[in-house]
């Protein structure tokens, strides 16, 4: 008797946590169909129509377009200038590394109410107007950090050799890095501009610091949840969340695919 | 910090093999090598460059911004959002012994949210990692629903626990119903909501460095500790646990750190007077009350308690691959 307690009790409390994690997500998508009117607190019944229509909320897919607009350039800049640091930091050794890495870290031990003040106190002082290019200077530092972070465990997996056999090739540096590095470091990078999107479109406390009148969508919802979130703002939370899904289900797959391949080898 | 690296996913693994390469023997290097070396070093930095430069701009300049209008004045007869660069270190003292409250609360708060999402994410790590490891598919789905809230918005789930918590909703008449609850208790508006809430959000933070690291375990040594007549908690606690240990430590601190900051669900789930946090307090000095030295300082003494705080942690606890 005992030790069936022992064999069944991991799996009653991970599944709990499941219910804890999931119970919100569920509850975010089953309001999306509320018949709620203005404000979406109780359930008044099944409809299709937010779904149908979801910017009919006053402002709510002008917010979603900001938010797309800034996760999108926020994370082409972070990916690329994340990644060039994770090659150069894993790869070469040079003189301010330890610094460049100390610079890179500090952001991640930052709590976000700290980076976002002291970027607002930067703004004001050089008399920068808060908005679009500020926001996305935001994003930009805090993206990259972890972008540095995925890739450079990437690299680090990486056997120097591949690099070294086509060199022995007479491949030339740049040639190499198209056809060899670059493939291979491919996925992490992926998986890093994915991640960088994500934390981008989903920051709340950041951008409310440096975006001034500017508004994002998690913005949009803190301020409407003050007087009732609109379930609009539910479908949209939906449909992130239904694409990032799909989104990472087939990478699953396809890693799942690719390791199949390599063990029936 | 290279643990952080865990919290992307199983297929990451950091070793340092890309490092071995350039420790070739020092004493037989020939004039051509050197050079080569050189160049290479070079390349490294031109690489590493733009990106350090953006950091120097947006996020070292800031925080030395911050610490200097930290110690502005305002001058007599200034108008609102008006100072002037002084010296003025009686800022910190004002700001800490007006705020000494919401700071060691947030601490508090962020403290009691790690030491809940390590009980409560070790057993959904564990259950994914090592018990569901044969069953490819489902750990694999189970993962997946691991890191679905890091695709769901913030705000957005952080207002569906204020409804799910409130006074009409399922787990307050649950409550009630078996007496944790007295009949007229209420969760809204609450420490306890607003810890649960931090304790939700980031719960993910804890949970993928510890299935990482468990992912990595060979359960071999499992086995091998109950052939040895280990009970299966002698074996948690001698072998499972301290090879967790890595997954523990990056995610105490990618949980306490955010959550120490966090300003949301203190702002949706709490009542504003005894659940203030320090984010709240920075916000509404900078926003509100347009007061920058007493924000700044605030900000400053959040952000090296916090460095002081890891950093005892670190020595305390930390491994040495860490950092």
């Amino acid at each position: 008797m005992k030790s069936n307690i022992g064999r069944w009790i991991i799996p009653i409390l991970g599944g709990l946590a499941f219910v804890y994690l999931l119970v919100p997500i569920a509850y975010i998508f089953a309001f999306s169909f509320n018949d709620a009117g203005r404000t979406n607190l109780t359930w008044r019944g099944f409809t299709l129509e937010n779904w149908q229509n979801p910017c009919g909320a006053p402002q709510i897919c002008e917010a979603l377009g900001n938010s797309l607009q800034v996760g999108i350039v926020a994370t082409i800049v972070a990916t690329i200038l994340g990644t060039c640091i994770a090659l150069g930091l894993v790869r070469y050794k040079f003189k301010f590394r330890n610094t460049a890495d100390l610079l890179i870290i500090l952001p991640l031990a930052t709590p976000e109410v700290v980076l976002g003040a002291s970027l607002l106190a930067q703004f004001l002082n050089l008399g920068w107007d808060l908005g679009f290019v500020t926001v996305v200077i935001a994003h930009i530092v805090f993206c990259m950090s972890f972008v540095v972070v995925t890739v450079r465990a990437r690299v680090s997996g990486l056997d120097p050799r591949l690099e070294e056999a086509a060199g022995d090739l007479y491949a030339s540096p740049l040639k190499t890095f198209w056809k060899v590095t670059f493939p291979l470091l491919l996925p992490g990078i992926v998986a890093a501009a994915l991640l960088s999107f994500a934390m981008s479109f989903d920051d709340f406390i950041i951008t409310n610091f440096n975006s001034g009148n500017f508004d994002t969508f998690p913005k949009f919802i803190y301020v409407a949840a003050a007087r009732g979130i609109p379930a609009q703002a539910n479908v949209i939370g939906s449909a992130m969340f239904i694409v990032a899904l799909l989104i990472v289900v087939i990478g699953e797959v396809t890693r799942y695919r690719r390791e199949k391949a390599l063990t029936s080898k | 910090m290279s643990d952080i690296n865990t919290v992307k996913g199983p297929d990451v693994r950091s070793d340092s093999a890309g490092l071995r390469k350039s420790k070739k023997d020092d004493d037989f290097r020939s004039p051509e090598e050197i050079a080569a070396e050189k160049k290479r070093g070079r390349v490294g930095q031109a690489l590493v460059l733009p990106g350090f430069i953006f950091l120097l701009l947006f996020f070292a300049a800031p925080v030395v911004v911050m610490l200097a209008m930290s110690l502005y004045t305002k001058p007599p007869g200034a108008d609102i959002g008006e100072f002037a660069p002084a010296l003025q270190f009686s800022n910190y003292a004002d700001a800490i012994s007006q705020y000494w409250e919401p700071l060691l609360r947030s601490f508090g708060f962020a403290a009691i949210a790690t030491i809940l999402a390590l009980l409560i994410g070790y057993p959904m790590a564990y259950l994914v990692a090592v018990r569901l490891r044969a069953h490819r598919l489902l750990s694999s789905i189970l993962l997946v629903l691991l890191i679905a809230p890091f695709f769901s918005s913030f705000i957005l789930r952080t207002q569906a626990w204020k409804q799910i918590l409130a006074d009409e909703g399922p787990v307050v008449s649950i409550l009630r119903a078996i007496a944790i609850l007295p009949p007229d208790g209420r969760l809204t508006a609450s420490a306890v909501a607003v810890v649960a809430g931090l304790t939700y959000n980031f719960l993910p933070f804890m949970t993928l460095p510890i299935y990482a690291s468990l992912e990595r375990m060979d359960t071999r040594l499992i086995e091998a500790s109950g052939d040895l007549y280990a009970s299966p908690f002698t074996t948690f606690r001698k072998v499972t646990l301290p090879l967790s240990m890595p997954g523990v430590f990056a995610g105490t601190l990618l949980t306490f750190i955010p959550a120490s900051g966090d300003y949301v669900n203190a702002a949706i789930l709490g009542n504003n007077r005894d659940t203030t946090m320090i984010g709240q307090v920075i916000d509404s000095r900078f926003f509100r009350i347009v007061d920058y030295p007493t924000a700044s300082a605030l900000s400053a003494i959040l952000m090296v308690a916090i460095l002081i705080l890891v950093m005892l942690y670190i020595r305390r606890f930390g491994t040495k691959d860490l950092f």
